[in-house]
């Protein structure tokens, strides 16, 4: 189903770090998971469109019209590292 | 080995000139205070909803009219998801699999997709703070972010780096043109990337490519192309092969340096943004698209050259300012039967200079020389009543304080001498003051008579027609 | 003061406006009620007077106190949708359902708690602690909506608001013996309310009555500007009056039935099958030849959709940050491996593999297309039938930790709940009686699942109405509860 892996691929690209159990128990649970939705991948659904949404509507627009934006102290408020009016992060460049 | 030729395709960025953002009512900016331009939307907060901005729609179906595209009847959002600070929500909203727009052409160059999406925040980075491994940090500002943006993918069919900057010379003239768009590629409104390969010349299939970033303006564009196709020649010619990056162009060194990638292996995980419903232009939409079209540079340039006989550069020089062009063609109007490149000779060469020379802003259309009063002064010259030294004079005049040329001309007393006897009286005396410059012309020496022409213009300010001068001279020799 | 609270909210809307009883006296007796929570059903309470609990004096429900689920954002009060990660988390917004109803002259009584971003059937998944069933402690209240379902059950609150992905309405109203209605996607705005699965997650009452429901409904549902993919309800909800169910069509899928649910359950829902014939309905067999895939599909669509949700919780603009002083990734990875629990890593997982280069035919493309089939197959069953109905899940409420390490026996839960989800249609759960867990031990509430056409809630509404009246649940039963005298049959 899913090896040990794709499942730490998949960690990299969802940001998650696994312990080594947790990988373990990832490699079962999701395999499980996966035997049963792969169910669905033996029906025969040539031509059926695909539907990612049920409303039927199409063109909902926002008039191109300015509303004030928030203080920035409030915004900042909630911010882990505010800094000089802004959200400092850890560099990407750091090694 | 054959001789390697050069293929380029463009990947523009231009940020549309709405008022606000694409998915939220935040106004757009350039160079404010950080994140004063920000709402729980474009800071993507829990539970927030996008709301796309119509104009932005609208903007990018002139884009895409202009461009010559299809419009798709029903084009839908994706989200292209990857982690990265200047992506509030880690992902971005744009088009996949159906862009707004495709298959066009400017020029001879075809258009792949013009797709909508929206602008990234604006990263800072700053100095290292004593972290334990951390080599400093960054700051960000969200002002930028959620930027209407139209993405413009051209096909691989430039052939050299100073051709592919000529043409996004021509898409840039064209998009500020639709005015949609600042399109001021040191603030960033617009945005160019290549994505450049070498081929045996010849070959059909492409070459590896990479793809080149960060080039600010025109000229480090067509610089960077030039390095890296350099680069990409050596590497081959000595048996080296090119792998697949995306290089970072410093403008100061020239230097062309690899990127890291934001999400490795670049796995986007594209689905439909279900937040989002489908865009279906309607009638309505696409005909105030086509009728908010002006004549775009490259259909005039076509026309000038087709129609008006003009040579390339002066059909560019005008249609690359729509002012001028339109003062041109109400100049042609007013002067009927005056030859096409003769006017334009007028408007791009004596006026532009005049016009120069005066430290007049605002060009042709702004001076005191109306087309018509520009008319009549050809018309004037053509019909040799006044000299084409004169006309300058007059032109000058005109710069300066408006007004009839004819009235000029009788001020200043500039009119062309049509009394031959006159005239006759003046050559003689020249020849006579001149006997060595007589003397050399005899002995066959022709150039010596442009002494004896001189001459009696200065006596006559100009006044004379040259050429009815050496006749009289050559009368008698 | 607390037969106050054994008042439905549609007869306490009267007592108000008619002055028998002040709206102060009346919230007060709330406020003390939810003070004393022992279901640990609430993550934050109003207090008297606090800020955020006030509503406007007047409007159609004024002083009428509210419990909401804490997914819906509200201004300046925490909101954690359950999780860790957004610990001390204070919007500067309030969600449009709740602006809507404070509007109306609601007032804030609490945020109750949850499954960690919606994410379970059971609220064992809160990182705030699992909250109880008021029938029996050793029970789940099922979830994700369980702390919703509680203090309405638990009379902790005259009524609440909660949200439906795939279940997590009407399944905890279903163990908790009260009513819970998933209405038509798009019928109320979701802005502000903290997305699990963008095209599947819908805004709901939890209450004691269908009366109470839509009353309710009437003032949550509307289009609004903010939420591109809201419709509201055309005409508004009116409170429904019906008494019988003559003329009207129910339809029993065949390939639902035949599914293993249990006897106890069953037995109510023949019963309930029999009420509805007493009441001049007609009960028909349906085929929705698709539905049984519903669960696979769905645990496709929704991880896939809150894989891509989820991102945001980064620690870069609000919420929790750890590993700040290493480099970015490092500061993602320890964010979000601490700041997430077991089940919204799982589900963060399989929806990250279901999208991923390779698997994403397989996989979402697929699952979309099984959505399709599942939503001509109803578009099929009602040209026959004027509703769908279903046991709402296949069992009561089973115990704390009972299916805690089984992934997969908690997602089939969500069997009868999921296609409805899928296909965007509105469901009402209504309690149906009481049966005995498959393990012996006290009776537990039973939920009645019916099923109408998009929009179709005001007709939804009236026959539900109709049938709650035939069976009287809310009349004959309610949990034991300490602290009100007299108390239930258990
Ligand atoms: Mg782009
Ligand atoms: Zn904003």
């Amino acid at each position: 189903m899913i090896d040990k892996e794709q499942v730490l691929h998949v960690a990299g690209l969802a940001r998650l770090r696994l312990s080594e159990e947790e990988v373990e128990t990832m490699v079962g649970e999701l395999s499980g998971i996966l035997e049963h939705v792969d169910r669905i991948g033996s029906l025969d659904l040539e031509g059926v469109e695909p539907t990612s949404h049920v409303v039927v509507l199409q063109n909902v627009l926002r008039a191109d019209e300015p509303r004030p934006s928030w203080p920035r102290d409030v915004v900042l408020s909630q911010a882990p590292e505010p800094q000089d009016g802004a959200f400092r992060v850890p560099s990407p460049q750091a090694e | 080995m054959a001789e390697l030729e050069a293929v380029i395709g463009l990947e523009i960025h231009v940020q549309l000139a709405t008022r606000t953002k694409m998915f939220c009512g935040c106004e757009l900016s350039f160079g404010d205070e950080p994140n004063v331009h920000t709402c729980p939307v474009c800071l993507a907060h829990p539970g927030v909803l996008p709301v796309p901005n119509e104009q932005a729609i609208r903007y990018a179906l002139q884009i895409g009219l202009a461009l010559e595209c299809e419009i798709a009847p029903h084009s839908i959002f994706h989200r292209k998801n990857y982690f990265y600070p200047d992506s509030p929500k880690a992902y971005q909203i744009s088009q996949y699999d159906i862009p707004i727009a495709s298959n066009g052409r400017l020029g001879e160059i075809r258009i792949h997709r013009a797709h909508l999406e929206e602008d990234a925040a604006k990263m800072i980075h700053v100095g290292s703070s004593g972290r334990i491994h951390g080599s400093g940090a960054s700051l960000v500002d969200f002002n930028r972010g959620g930027t209407p943006l139209v993405e413009i993918v051209t096909e691989p069919d430039l052939r050299g780096a100073a051709e592919a900057a000529e043409w996004a010379r021509l898409l840039r003239e064209t998009v500020r043109q639709l005015g949609v768009s600042d399109v001021n590629m040191e603030e960033g409104s617009l945005r160019v990337d290549a994505n450049v390969s070498v081929r045996p010349a010849g070959s059909e299939q492409l070459g590896t490519k990479t793809e080149l970033k960060n080039m600010n303006s025109f000229r480090f564009l067509q610089r960077g192309m030039e390095a890296e196709l350099a680069r990409q020649r050596e590497l081959i010619e000595a048996g080296g092969a090119v792998t697949q990056e995306t290089l970072h162009f410093d403008p100061a060194s020239g230097a062309l340096t690899p990127l890291r990638s934001k999400e490795e292996a670049h796995d986007y995980r594209y689905f439909p943004e279900p937040d989002l419903v489908p865009l279906a232009p309607t009638e309505e939409m696409l005909r105030e698209a086509r009728e908010a079209l002006p004549e775009l540079p490259a259909a005039r340039i076509e026309r000038y050259q087709a129609e008006l006989g003009l040579a390339p550069d002066v059909a560019l020089t005008l249609a690359s300012d729509p002012e001028t062009a339109d003062y041109f063609e109400s100049t042609l109007a007013a002067a009927d039967g005056a030859e096409p490149k003769v006017v334009a000779n007028w408007v791009t060469g004596e006026l532009a200079a005049a016009l120069r020379q005066a430290e007049v802003e605002g060009g042709a259309s702004g001076s005191r020389v109306t087309p018509e009063s520009l008319a009549a002064l050809i018309a004037l010259v053509q019909d040799k009543k006044v000299s084409h030294g004169s006309g300058k004079t007059v032109l000058a005049a005109l710069v300066a304080e408006g007004g009839d040329p004819a009235a000029i001309v009788e001020r200043e007393g500039l009119a062309q001498m049509s009394d031959s006897s006159e005239l006759e009286a003046i050559v003689e005396k020249a020849m006579a003051d001149n006997a060595a410059a007589v003397e050399q012309i005899r002995s066959g020496n022709q150039k010596a008579i442009g002494a004896l022409v001189g001459a009696v213009m200065r006596e006559t300010k100009g006044r004379a027609d040259g050429g009815e001068v050496s006749r009289l001279i050559r009368e008698r020799l | 003061m607390t037969d106050l609270l054994d008042l439905t909210a549609l007869e306490a809307r009267e007592a108000l406006a008619s002055g028998a009883v002040s709206a102060d006296e009346y919230f007060a007796a709330w406020a003390a009620a939810a003070a004393g929570d022992e279901l640990n059903a609430y993550l934050w309470r109003a207090r008297p007077g606090a800020p955020g609990c006030a509503g406007q004096g007047d409007g159609p429900l004024a002083g009428m106190p509210v419990a909401v689920k804490d997914i819906f954002c509200t201004e300046g009060i925490e909101t954690t949708a359950g999780s860790r990660i957004l610990e001390g988390y204070r919007p500067p917004y309030t969600a449009t359902a709740v602006q809507r109803l404070t509007d109306a002259g609601v007032r804030l009584l609490g945020k109750t708690n949850m499954d960690e971003f919606a994410m379970g059937s059971s609220n064992e998944n809160s990182a705030y602690g699992p909250v109880l069933n008021p029938w029996d402690r050793e029970r789940v209240p099922g979830g994700s909506s369980g702390g919703s379902a509680a203090v309405v059950a638990g009379r902790l609150a005259p009524w609440a608001i909660g949200t439906d992905t795939g279940g997590s309405i009407r399944q905890p109203a279903a163990f908790c013996g009260i009513v819970g209605l998933k209405p038509t996607y798009g019928a109320i705005s979701r802005y502000g309310m903290i997305a699990f699965a963008s095209s599947l997650d819908q805004c709901g009452p939890l209450t004691r009555t269908v009366s109470d429901a839509a009353l309710l409904l009437g003032i949550l549902q509307g289009r609004d500007a903010c939420d591109s993919t809201s419709v509201g309800l055309e005409g508004g909800v009116s409170l429904p009056d019906r008494e019988d169910l003559s003329g009207l069509r129910f339809g029993v899928p065949a390939e639902l039935a035949r599914d293993a649910v249990d006897a106890g359950v069953r037995g109510v829902f023949e019963r309930t099958l029999a009420r509805i014939e007493e009441l001049g309905g007609e009960v028909a067999e349906v085929s929705l030849p698709s539905a049984e895939h519903g669960i696979s599909a769905y645990y496709v669509i929704a991880p896939a959709e809150a894989s891509s949700n989820l991102a945001r919780y980064d620690g870069v603009r609000y919420g929790m940050r750890q590993g700040g002083d290493g480099d970015l990734i490092e500061m993602y990875e320890t964010t979000r491996s601490e700041g997430f629990g077991a089940e919204v890593k799982r589900r963060i997982m399989l929806g990250t593999y279901a999208l991923s280069s390779g698997y994403y035919e397989a996989y979402y493309g697929q699952a979309q297309k099984v959505r399709t089939r599942i939503a001509q197959d109803f578009d099929g069953a009602f040209a026959e039938v004027d509703f769908v109905v279903t046991p709402t899940a296949p069992s009561v409420a089973f115990e704390l930790g009972e299916k805690a390490d089984d992934p997969l026996a908690m997602y089939m839960n969500d069997f009868f709940t999921v296609p409805m989800s899928l296909a965007g249609i509105p469901a009402i759960s209504i309690p149906a009686g009481l049966a005995e867990p498959e393990g012996g031990g006290p009776r537990l509430p039973v939920g009645f699942q019916i099923a109408a056409p998009a929009f179709a809630e005001q007709r939804l509404l009236d026959a539900a109405h109709a049938l709650e009246q035939e069976i009287g649940f809310d009349r004959e039963h309610r949990p034991l509860i300490p602290w009100l005298q007299g108390g239930g049959d258990g």
